[in-house]
């Protein structure tokens, strides 16, 4: 027992560096990084999952001229990516608004956050299905309160292909502005009060204490908040095939929709491993760019 | 000491035994739905012959295919037996899922000729209509049409109707008859409610818009591919008739359905009719014991046959019971099947909802007056026809479905540039598979 207390004890601290992240290591490897290699070796094969028997076939670049090539996969690109911005231009502006809001002091104040919190803490499941009760032209509160300030008569925000990609847009922003407001309402509450009194003596305006201190000061915040959104937004699923299953036709069919469709209903395991890497290397070359030029704001 | 001991000890060991000494018990999947109910309650009879234990797993309609076709393509041995879609029995047969039944059969004194010829022909066999059996026909389903003959029956309304069309308001013989009707009723107050016309199958995810939009097709006479060169399809899946069917189901979308019903199948169009929103409503032969039997409140139910149009045609649904390959109890389902064959068995099953396609039950003389929906069953049977069963079904399933809804829901395009796409993304489907 003592020897075993004296070599432990002779272990240099790279060591036992090493003994507690290979634990860590080797699941990751496990869990993400063999995966990853895989659909990147089947990316280049024409391998069908529910095909039991049939020997995948290197097909070399095909399946990516293919995806590539192809409209359909384009328009989804463009429907994921009408989704994303107007999320995040939405959730950032308002999510900031509110924050700004919540920052002041007046009573009542930590029951209404617990309130506008409460749409993120729902399984976004359960969100889809009770938007489209929502929606529902009949019965739906949507119609009635719209129709409330201005008679638009009745009219179907999940079966008309010019409203339904706006529908997913209102209902995640209705879920995650509480997310990007929290951020905010972080980033606002570490701005030092003396700041404001100086910019006070200096005579500035409300305005421009906004413009020079407050945006700044929460930018970076609002920035890594808008960097979460964005990247959950572009593989966003549960939430829209809840509410629309990508309809109608395929107006809100996100490039996340098809892959799966394609991968576990189609089983085009190959051509749906080309799709996800491309998704993937999509989101890794936007995420990386956004964090240089986060950085480089935060550095200013 | 031993006394306190065996106080403990004996019942413990008892109860360890009691746990492990289980009765011998089998596993079936099926769908979600009315039906299956009724298959629990006669499976009981089946326990109480021969003490096995029946489990079930029920999935809901829009996961059933997902769940169900995941655990066979993954070799899963959850269900001994499994009342799978027509469609996958190209799929169960090829990949070699299901347990091919000829042997049994003969061994056991079935005959395939003891049951109804289409469901034979749609739910056990492949290659379609050879002698080579994969499944049991469990369940003969079709699609068909429920009305409210209470309405139908007021006197201002048929005067008011005839005076329209010139013909009385009663069962629609043609589709064009049925659009009469239903955008007769559209937006009409009755008893101080706004209804609506029919409540029709569009939904997206699964298989629903190519089911309710076939059973247009295939009354102006669709065929999915030349009969004399199959796989080859131009002409014939995307003909001009195959086209207008498409425009009509359109029509009937934008004139008949109540508002919102863009993603709407089976229980969707249930609660539509149920709700009192519609004068009709488009489902399977499955949910009729269950609308006969909830009529209530003045509300008194129709059922009849898929209309005609140029030909006589309705879209098939119903199941086969087929024993899964990966199954360790076998010998187990297979006594299960010999025991639903029975002609007792499968009247008991009619008896208690379920759709038999046995031909004692089918060709007995008090079948057609058993049920109000009976005479139509029969009749829709003598006319089915069923999408593609092919293994890659819902390779060829899925893009109908987009193609079909981006139509008839989104107005996108036209009914031709649908089927003709249709047409593309199938032939590289039959390509990838090696049949063309």
């Amino acid at each position: 027992m003592k020897s075993a207390v004296k070599k432990f004890k002779g272990l240099s601290d790279k060591a036992i560096a090493w003994i507690f992240i290979t634990p860590t290591l080797i699941l990751l490897l496990a869990i993400n990084i063999y995966p990853l290699i895989y659909a990147i070796r089947m990316s280049f094969t024409n391998f069908y999952a529910n095909k039991i028997g049939r020997e995948p076939k290197f097909v070399g670049l095909k399946n990516y001229k293919k995806i590539l090539g192809k409209e359909e996969i384009w328009e989804k690109m463009q429907i994921t990516a009408h989704f994303v911005c107007w999320t995040l231009i939405l959730q950032a502006l308002i999510g900031l608004g509110l924050a700004l809001l919540l920052n002041k002091k007046f009573k009542g104040n930590e029951l209404l956050t617990t309130l506008i919190v409460l749409p993120m803490m729902l399984s976004p499941a359960v969100v889809g299905v009770f938007w489209t009760y929502l929606y529902n032209p009949q019965v739906g509160l949507f119609n009635y309160v719209i129709n409330f300030f201005y008679d638009f008569g009745v009219f179907d925000m999940i079966g008309s292909s010019t409203l339904a990609p706006w529908s997913i847009v209102i209902v995640d922003t209705w879920m995650w502005t509480p997310f990007t407001m929290l951020i905010c309402l972080a980033g606002l509450r570490s701005i030092p009060n003396y700041m404001y009194e100086a910019a006070e003596v200096d005579r500035a305006s409300k305005w421009q204490q906004f413009i020079h201190i407050t945006l700044p000061s929460v930018l970076p915040f609002l920035l890594l908040a808008l960097l979460f959104r964005g990247i959950e937004n572009f593989k966003m699923f549960d939430l829209v095939v809840e509410l629309t299953s990508g309809g109608p036709g395929s107006a809100t069919e996100l490039a996340s929709i098809n892959l799966k469709r394609e991968a576990f209903e189609k089983w085009k395991t190959g051509y749906s491993s080309a799709f996800a890497v491309i998704l993937f290397v999509t989101i890794f070359g936007f995420g990386n760019v956004y964090v240089k030029v986060m950085n480089k704001i935060k550095d200013r | 000491m031993k006394k306190i001991l065996s106080i403990f000890i004996v019942p413990v060991f008892a109860l360890f035994f009691s746990l492990n000494v289980k009765a011998e018990s089998l596993t079936l999947g099926w769908a979600a739905w009315d039906p299956a109910n009724a298959l629990q309650e006669l499976s009981k009879e089946f326990t109480a012959e021969t003490g096995v234990d029946m489990n079930f797993e029920f999935v809901p309609w829009p996961n059933f295919a997902d769940r169900m076709l995941n655990e066979l393509n993954n070799q899963g041995s959850t269900f001994d037996l499994l009342i799978g879609d027509s469609q996958w029995i190209g799929a169960g047969a090829v990949y070699g899922h299901y347990v091919k039944l000829n042997d049994f059969f003969d061994a056991n004194g079935i005959s395939m000729d003891d049951f109804n010829p289409a469901t034979v022909y749609a739910y056990s066999t492949w290659p379609k209509g050879s002698p080579n059996y994969y499944a049991l026909p469990a369940m003969g389903d079709a699609l068909a049409w429920a009305y409210r003959k209470d309405w139908f029956n007021r006197p201002e309304l048929q005067s008011e109707f005839k005076s329209k069309h010139g013909y009385d308001l009663g069962v629609p013989k043609t589709w064009d008859e049925l659009y009469d009707m239903c955008t007769f009723f559209q937006g009409r107050e009755i008893d101080g409610v706004v209804r609506y016309g029919a409540a029709i199958n569009t939904e997206r995810g699964s298989e629903g818009i190519t089911m309710g939009v076939t059973a247009a097709m295939y009354a102006w006479g669709m065929e999915y591919e030349d009969p004399n060169n199959p796989y080859s399809m131009d002409g014939y899946f995307n003909s001009d008739a195959a086209a207008e069917a498409v425009e009509f189901y359109r029509k009937m979308y934008e004139d008949c359905a109540p508002p919102g019903h863009s993603d709407a199948y089976m229980v969707a169009n249930l609660d539509a009719y149920k709700s009192g929103q519609v004068a009709f409503q488009m489902n399977w032969y499955a949910f009729w014991p269950g609308v006969y039997k909830e009529d209530s409140d003045g509300r008194e139910s129709g059922f009849f046959a898929n209309p005609c149009q140029n030909v006589c045609a309705a879209t098939l649904g119903g199941q086969g019971i087929s024993v899964v390959s990966y199954s360790e109890k076998q010998d187990l389902a297979l006594e299960y099947m010999k025991w639903f064959a029975r002609p007792d068995i499968q009247q008991k099953w009619w008896d208690l909802g379920g759709y038999s396609c046995h031909m004692d039950v089918l060709g007995s003389p008090d079948f057609v007056d058993s049920a109000v929906y009976a005479q139509g069953f029969l009749d829709s049977m003598g006319i089915v026809k069923d999408f593609w069963q092919e293994p890659t079904f819902v390779e060829l399933m899925l893009p109908m479905q987009e193609r079909i809804h981006d139509y008839v829901v989104n107005g996108k395009g036209s009914a031709k540039e649908a089927l003709d796409k249709i047409i593309e993304d199938w032939e590289e489907v039959f390509e990838a598979d090696g049949k063309i």
